[in-house]
């Protein structure tokens, strides 16, 4: 058996091959399930349906794909242009500090600005963040990917001073929390009875503004291009410097708006470990969805229902952590290796290539 | 007679029914920060669970989820556990205490019970271990076999619960050393085996030759045993991890607690009350003392030991002196439990400042 490249890319591939991932996911999770001494069929009931089976599951999955969506459109705008943002994570965190104080400021302010306040110190919280990063590499050329990890770093660590000194909560006894935020300064339910907050309503809206700018603008014409070719873009005249700036300030108040919904949101304080690595899982979930807004929302709810599912089944079977962190690591992997046959396609030995009825590829002479 | 049989029916229909609720198992779910692994602050925990799980019997249903992240992930896990009909739930990390809170007003039915916090509810009780007891008599071990007079301690985050292990061991040491000092390392974290390593290592660098830890992992006493020095270990027996450098270890038993926590919950009687259990109670305990170790100080500290758990010497009785040497604890008194919740200085000898 070998594998080769297409002349083009496979377009029923470009659909199947989620769809056929998660088969090869379905059929090795239920082999690694047997093997444990779990029935297969109940596992991959309590993974993946049993979580979504009632409302308040849905909303918990909310709750979960919220800052993880707003974290990935602004990094999937970033990808698209080819700036490198893995800062996401540093961005959301600073926001949380800066927002986080604003909340604390505001305990005793009333008032129907106070959210909008609080939202808006987080997006700027997170820009200025990313503004660092895109600083350093147009003035600098400093490297983007090197530059927002870093800073991943710096703002956890200005968390902590945060939790551990000004922002302590005085009745606390010295524990690293701030006080619990006051009601008036956390974002409404959508419902008494779930933790899951109108900041989603926030992360779809910002997705489909996003896939006008990206499908009809120019702006996001140029991103495109950017992406494809810096050359193509600087001979087109387009300021490459603008983009850089605009698309990394955007993805950090992507970041800090993502922020505001976590910590404006179920947590409702500062803690030290506020940040469960929204900002990275965001860069699978925009990998994973192929930089397209459809995709990354249900690569967002896929990767939410992971986390979800393996806190179930751990619940319901007393299945190990390890065991639920090698299901999800297969998940992942089927997803990447099936999206393989995008580009490249079997060849069996006496058969020739597999076809799909629409792939309009010829063979090649091998 | 139709009447006395529709009678007869429904009493046995009701037998039955109570029947059934005798019968239908009180179901226990635990929630921990940390993969369970063989050592440690969920080890510990684990083993309680397994304990009480086996006691129980055909009485309780137990089940636990680990490795939770002390942020918005901790109260969904929590509420979890209550919506799949857990009837009494343990949460074993401070962190967990707000989302506990939240839990429990939304599942007024549930029993809830936090470890090492400081809030109450209704339906929400706490519970820890006197765990500077233990502290302290391996602070007594420690303070004999340091040769340079230096003792290193790496913590995770200056809160009460973490001092109050730091100025027992430190008031242990000086029972069988007068002269020891001892340097603070904070890690901000309870489990992260490098960076608690890297805090021993240089600990060592500055001259500490007896190290210890109020952090989860075991990786101070390997990082003891791969220099050649000594340590204490924390939660349970680490000889393990180090058969030449392991003195002892403070120690922390969970089973007593659950047991009479679930018992409360099985009789009706449970209220939200704070227990705070230590050597008396079978809570803490020390690890066999290393061979090293010379017998008039293994004698030491069993005295020691007897007289706390008789009641007649407290871990903070007085005098006890502050950094800069002011009186903080008079001869002849002790602290009070209120005073050790709230514990924010260091006792003489321990170099550094709290970090507020």
């Amino acid at each position: 058996m070998r594998i080769e490249k297409r002349l083009q890319p496979s377009r029923a591939m470009v659909l199947l091959s989620p769809v056929l991932a998660l088969v090869l996911t379905l059929i090795a999770g239920a082999l690694l399930f047997k093997m444990l001494g779990h029935p297969a069929g109940l596992s991959l009931y309590n993974y993946f349906i049993n979580p979504i089976s009632d409302w308040y599951g849905v909303s918990e999955l909310l709750v979960k794909v919220t800052p993880l969506l707003l974290c990935a459109i602004g990094l999937m705008l970033c990808f698209k242009g080819k700036v490198w943002n893995i800062g996401a994570e540093g961005q959301f965190i600073f926001a949380a500090l800066v927002s986080g104080y604003v909340s604390l400021q505001l305990m005793a302010v009333e008032g129907f600005w106070v959210l909008p306040v609080i939202i808006v110190a987080g997006a700027l919280a997170g820009m200025a963040w990313a503004a660092i990063a895109a600083l350093l590499k147009t003035h600098f050329q400093a490297s983007e990917i090197l530059t927002t990890i870093m800073l991943n770093y710096i703002a956890l660590n200005l968390l902590l001073w945060g939790v551990h000194g000004p922002l302590k909560d005085p009745d606390g006894y010295n524990f690293p929390e701030s006080a619990l935020f006051a009601d008036h300064t956390l974002l409404p339910l959508l419902s008494e009875d779930y933790r899951v907050t109108v900041a989603i309503y926030i992360a779809l809206l910002m997705l489909a503004v996003v896939w006008f700018v990206l499908s009809k603008s120019i702006f996001g014409f140029q991103i495109r291009v950017m992406g494809e070719s810096a050359g193509a873009a600087k001979f087109a005249g387009y300021k490459n410097r603008l983009l850089v700036w605009s698309l990394l300030l955007f993805s950090g108040a992507m970041a800090g708006v993502a922020a505001v919904s976590e910590v404006n949101g179920p947590v409702g304080q500062l803690i030290p470990t506020l940040n469960l690595g929204y900002g990275y899982a965001a860069i699978i979930v925009v990998f994973m969805g192929r930089m397209h807004p459809i995709g990354i929302l249900i690569a967002s709810f896929l990767l939410g229902l992971t986390y979800v599912g393996g806190e179930m089944v751990q619940i319901e079977q007393g299945m190990p952590k390890s065991i639920v962190g090698l299901f999800q690591g297969m998940l992942l992997f089927f997803l990447l290796a099936c999206d393989l046959l995008i580009q490249y396609r079997l060849v069996l030995p006496g058969f020739g290539p597999i076809r799909l009825p629409s792939d309009r590829t010829k063979q090649v002479a091998s | 007679m139709l009447l006395t049989r529709l009678r007869q029916t429904l009493a046995l229909l009701a037998l039955v029914a109570v029947g059934n609720a005798v019968a239908e198992p009180l179901k226990v779910g635990f929630v921990y920060v940390s993969p369970v692994g063989d050592a440690g602050w969920t080890y510990m925990h684990e083993q309680g669970r397994q304990i009480v799980s086996e006691e129980f019997g055909d009485q309780i249903e137990t089940s636990f989820v680990e490795g939770v992240a002390e942020g918005a992930d901790s109260e969904r896990v929590i509420r979890n556990l209550a919506k799949s009909g857990y009837d009494l739930i343990f949460t074993t990390s401070f962190g967990y205490m707000n989302p506990t809170i939240k839990a429990a007003k939304r599942f007024p039915r549930t029993t809830f019970e936090h470890a090492t916090g400081y809030k109450m509810a209704k339906n929400v009780g706490n519970y820890m271990t006197r765990d500077h007891e233990a502290r302290y008599l391996a602070g007594m071990v420690a303070g004999a076999m340091s040769k340079t007079d230096v003792l290193g301690f790496v913590g995770a985050f200056p809160i009460p619960e973490v001092i109050r292990g730091i100025n027992a061991y430190m008031l242990g040491a000086q029972q069988t050393n007068p002269d020891i000092k001892m340097k603070v390392i904070w890690v901000n974290t309870w489990h992260d085996p490098a960076r608690e390593r890297e805090a021993a290592e240089s600990l060592m660098l500055q001259g500490a030759d007896v190290l210890a830890m109020h952090t989860d992992s075991p990786a101070v006493i390997q990082a003891a045993e791969a220099n050649g020095k000594y340590a204490t270990g924390f939660n349970s027996d680490m000889s393990a991890y180090g058969p030449k450098a392991h003195l002892t270890s403070a120690m922390q038993h969970w089973h007593n607690m659950y047991r009479a926590k679930i018992q409360a919950v099985l009789d009706g009687s449970w209220k939200p009350t704070s227990v705070w259990h230590g050597l008396a109670e079978g809570a803490n305990d020390i690890a066999p003392i290393h061979k090293d170790v010379p017998e008039p100080i293994v004698a030491l500290v069993e005295q020691h030991k007897a007289q706390i758990i008789a009641g007649d010497r407290s871990v903070f009785q007085g005098p006890i002196y502050n950094q800069s040497n002011t009186i903080m604890v008079s001869d002849g008194q002790q602290m009070t439990d209120a005073e050790l919740l709230k514990f924010n200085w260091y006792v003489k000898g321990i170099e550094g400042k709290i970090p507020q």
